[in-house]
């Protein structure tokens, strides 16, 4: 494990999610409301088109954060966000973050989900033990 | 309009999910994460687990189950079309894995208005079958124009 210290940037990650990601990922999970699948649907109540999971970006944040501990997922033991911006599918994620404090084994990490301006997740701290 | 609050404090039945390792690859591919922790029980149980692990964030599968009725109760009125998911929490116990039998109870911890907003807060408890406490997750559903 390299030696992590308050302010470093952790790896993060980046994915495009295909056009038919909100379906994987509503028979994944089985939150499968029309807002995620069914573009007349969302733009019926007003959204631009289908917009993805909050909680599929919350699971790519999960994903990085247990990166830090070498992929081990049972190194995460805390994860808070703020769903902000929608999420779109067919476009870029890009997950960054820092660490923001290193406690004996316990580290706290700063996590953004962004779609380029758009910060579809903000103000997630994931505590994660190393 | 006062928003209703009368539900604040209520539970509702528990629901038990049984963890299986397809559903654990299924959910594990669309989120990217390919160790063979989640798809192979030899390398689940050489990583030092009971059976292939379930991802962190797999707990919203079998949440859900307890969460939905408290959702959609009328005591609570949640007006559905202009709700978002504002917030998540969860801190995680022990592991989730395979042939596990979890146990989960759902809470409503707050509902309040704020800047013409409606705030429903609930809270989750998962339970294994051996009374490990797997996941405790806090949902914020924000809702316009209450």
């Amino acid at each position: 494990m390299a030696d992590l210290n308050v302010g470093d940037a952790i790896a993060g990650l980046t994915v495009t999610p295909d056009k038919y990601l909100p379906h994987r990922y509503a028979g994944a999970s089985g939150d499968f409301n029309p807002i995620h699948i069914d573009p007349e649907f969302a733009k019926m109540v007003g959204l631009p088109n289908t917009i993805l999971h909050g909680l599929y970006m919350m699971g790519l944040v999960a994903r990085s954060a247990t990166d830090v501990a070498g992929g081990d997922p049972k190194a995460l033991k805390r994860l808070s966000v703020q769903f902000r911006g929608m999420g779109a599918p067919e476009t870029e994620i890009v997950v960054s973050g820092t660490v923001k404090s290193v406690d004996g084994d316990t580290v706290v990490v700063d996590t953004v989900a962004a779609q380029g301006d758009n910060q579809t997740i903000r103000n997630a701290e994931a505590e994660i033990r190393v | 309009m006062a928003i209703k609050t009368e539900a604040i404090g209520k539970e509702w039945p528990a629901t038990t999910y049984e963890v299986g390792k397809e559903k654990i690859g299924e959910y594990a591919r669309v989120i990217g994460l390919d160790s063979p922790v989640y798809f192979q029980r030899e390398a689940a149980k050489g990583a030092g687990y009971r059976d292939v692990v379930a991802p962190p964030m797999f707990c919203v599968v079998y949440s859900a189950p307890a969460l939905g009725p408290a959702m959609f109760d009328p005591e609570v009125g949640m007006n559905f079309a202009a709700m978002v998911h504002g917030g998540q929490k969860f801190e995680w116990g022990e592991p989730a894995c395979s042939g596990d039998e979890i146990t989960t109870t759902a809470r409503c911890l707050e509902i309040f208005e704020k800047d013409g907003k409606g705030f429903y807060v609930f809270e989750t408890n998962s339970v294994n079958q051996n009374g490990d406490q797997v996941v405790k997750g806090t949902w914020t559903n924000i809702v316009r124009g209450v």
